[in-house]
């Protein structure tokens, strides 16, 4: 079924899917007005949907190297853009993001700009360029470029360091997700989710995450629109929110003005569950200095273009042209729900401190705020809390206090959508905090298996051979990576930022100047990224443990720093020490041009 | 100077031109946030706001369709485009 053919039946396939899809939750909805429970509900959509990925996984189990390392390069570019947003989008992403735009407004819009206007720099700077080398992973590409076993474990080092940051974030959402649709406790919905992850993966590789990217893709987009679109239309905000939402955004500004931002004493604020956070920040308003902005969405599109499990997402193409216009469609998907997340954020707010809408809260008297049903849920799930800081017996802005998963997850119910659509929700959670897992564990096992086992260790091993070690490491990966999450050290937001910044310190420069400048040798790759991730992690301990920082960098953009002096030092080693050799230098120049036979490996 | 120098000058030519749309659309604008915020944007949004939810992001989709098709007619114009592909 997957094989030949199944490529140009891509589009018959996946439609099929959509259309079974959609019939699923007309089905849930038909079963919810019949008298199906909420629970009920939420784990049919989670364990239908993990039981399909697990059938695509399934079918494209391979035991070929080509497939399992990168999809036997026959993924097409619209399917591979839909992998690659899919890839991207992380449980972050579809959980936090939305709830970040809402408490944050501009500050942490910056992440937006940065993490779509990356792909810019990938699709110029590199994915067209690594794709005509025909590598099986990102440390190939600097390994064979300036030659040497160092520099090849060296680059499998950062992409580690970044990707592993990175995964626990994401078997922690898997997690949180199952935990809360299948009612079970959070350690062991860790490890149902690590398995759900390694049924698409492990026995297709590249192949079965790829088809079961473009899946998670479709479920993932469906959620996270049909709510949004479903909210404006019933609040009467407008058909199309994303083009008649000013009025919204106005509105909130005056409801800002009259309300004002009262500071609460830090007494009150003791008496807030941890996690949760008060509206204190202007919704449209700019809020953040000119430099706050720039440096985190300078650091995110350099993060951006440094991910492993990104770019070798582009190994996966035909052909050079289509890796090129591959990213243009990633972008595209990927935009399909960035720009939904302000206008969610919107319409979330409003519904709740506009007095003059049926589901407004502010200005309530606190004891009907908490006599509402879906209060009484969310702050069950700690995710909602009031108090009367002032004693005035009626709700204030100040006084109101929401967990940022909330805004995706409570608004719908909040709006008086039915629970099938919170069930859908969940499923669209599932399968973006999935997607992203996957990519970034089979980053690392294929890193691990190819460039340290297969090139250093024992270049000599068979396929068969080298096939077991790179799924033994992906069990072996993903369970040191639940087991991180099992522990809940940080929050799954800060540890996604961490990884741009640790993959940026390493990686941004020996790759971009690997093509763009012949004079790079092994020497100042080496330097690079030994001291650009030492750098950087050192800038994060240090901010970390009290130090003041310097030029404003803080401990979401440390990669500013970690890439400065990866720069520098790579520029000024490459100089001092001889120029690569001219087979080198050949490399490069046929590197540059889309035509003739890959670098390395068959065409 | 051979072809794949001169390839290599175009390319490198269309790379600075989109990393300068792409400089101006992800940082230069943002130098002026609170000014530009106060003009009113596209539907009716503040500028910048709708710049950080909207205008800057689909500027870069179309930013990278048209720098694709840019780079695919440099690597024709000197016989570099691959055959039999897509």
């Amino acid at each position: 079924m997957i094989k030949g053919n199944f490529i140009d039946n891509l589009p018959k396939v996946y439609g099929i899917y959509t259309g079974g899809f959609l019939g699923f939750i007309i089905i849930m909805s038909i079963a919810e007005q019949m008298g199906m429970t909420a629970k009920t509900i939420g784990i049919c959509f989670v364990a239908f949907t993990v039981a399909i990925y697990a059938i695509i996984g399934y079918l494209s189990r391979t035991a070929q190297a080509d497939a399992y390392y990168v999809a036997g390069r026959q993924v097409p570019t619209v399917f591979n853009g839909m992998a690659t947003a899919a890839d991207w989008m992380s449980g972050a992403s579809f959980v936090a993001m939305a709830g970040g735009i809402y408490f944050k407004g501009y500050g942490y819009m910056a992440l937006l700009v940065g993490w779509t206007g990356g792909y810019v720099l990938v699709a110029s700077l590199l994915a067209p360029y690594l794709r005509k080398f025909g590598c099986y992973t990102v440390p190939d590409f600097i390994g064979t470029r300036y030659g040497g076993n160092l520099t090849r474990f060296l680059a499998v080092v950062v992409l580690t360091v970044a990707s592993f940051t990175y995964v626990t974030a994401q078997i922690n959402a898997t997690g949180t997700i199952a935990s809360v649709a299948l009612d079970i406790p959070f350690q062991y919905a860790v490890y149902v989710g690590l398995i759900s992850i390694l049924l698409c993966s492990m026995l297709g590789g590249m192949r079965g995450v790829t088809w079961t990217q473009v899946a998670q893709y479709i479920v993932l987009i469906i959620a996270y629109l049909l709510p949004v679109f479903w909210i404006s239309n019933k609040m009467g905000a407008g058909f199309f929110p994303h083009f008649m939402l000013a009025d919204e955004v106005a509105r909130i500004g005056e409801l800002e003005q009259q309300f004002g931002f009262v500071k609460n004493s830090a007494g009150d604020l003791a008496n807030v569950p941890k996690g949760l956070a008060g509206i204190t920040k202007a919704h449209s308003a700019v809020n953040a200095s000119p430099w706050a902005f720039i440096s985190l969405a300078l650091a995110m599109m350099m993060g951006t273009a440094s991910l492993p499990h990104v770019m070798m997402r582009y190994f996966t193409t035909p052909s050079v042209k289509a890796a090129r216009k591959s990213v243009g469609w990633s972008l595209f998907f990927i935009f399909l729900l960035y720009s939904s997340a302000p206008m969610l954020a919107t319409l979330s707010k409003l519904s709740l401190i506009d007095p003059s809408l049926p589901t407004g809260i502010i200005g309530k008297s606190i004891a009907e705020v908490q006599s509402i049903d879906w209060y009484q849920n969310w702050n069950q799930a700690n995710l909602m809390f009031v108090s009367d800081f002032n004693g005035n017996g009626t709700l204030e802005l100040n006084e109101f206090f929401m967990g940022g998963k909330a805004v995706v997850l409570a608004t719908p119910e909040i709006a008086g959508l039915p629970y099938v659509i919170s069930g859908l929700v969940a499923a669209g959670g599932m399968a973006a905090a999935m997607s992203t897992a996957d990519g970034l564990i089979l980053a690392i096992a294929n890193a691990i298996s190819h460039d340290v086992y297969y090139k250093i260790i024992d270049p000599k091993a068979e396929t068969a051979k080298r096939l077991v070690v790179a799924r033994v490491l992906l069990v072996v990966i993903g369970f040191a990576g639940a087991t991180i999450a099992a522990m809940e050290i940080q929050g799954i937001l800060g540890s996604v930022i961490w990884a741009f910044d640790f993959a940026m310190s390493g990686l941004f420069f020996p790759l971009v100047l690997g093509v763009w400048w012949k004079r790079a040798n092994r020497q100042g790759a080496i330097a690079g990224m030994a001291l650009g991730l030492i750098s950087g992690a050192w800038y994060l301990v240090w901010v970390r443990t009290g130090g003041s920082g310097f030029l404003g960098i803080t401990q979401l953009t440390f990669g500013i720093f970690g890439s400065a002096v990866s720069l520098v030092s790579m520029v000024v080693v490459s100089l001092i020490t001889s120029e690569p050799n001219a087979a080198t230098q050949k490399m490069v120049d046929e590197v540059r041009v889309p035509s003739g036979r890959s670098i390395i490996g068959k065409q | 100077m051979s072809k794949q120098e001169q390839h290599w000058e175009k390319t490198r030519g269309l790379l600075l031109m989109t990393l300068a749309i792409w400089f101006v659309f992800s940082i230069g604008i943002f130098l002026f946030g609170a000014e530009m915020n106060e003009v009113t944007g596209p539907f009716g949004y503040p500028l910048t706001y709708w710049f950080t939810c909207q205008g800057s992001l689909g500027i870069f989709v179309i930013l990278i369709f048209w720098f694709a098709n840019r780079q695919e007619k440099i690597d024709e114009e000197f016989g570099f485009s691959e055959r039999g592909d897509d």
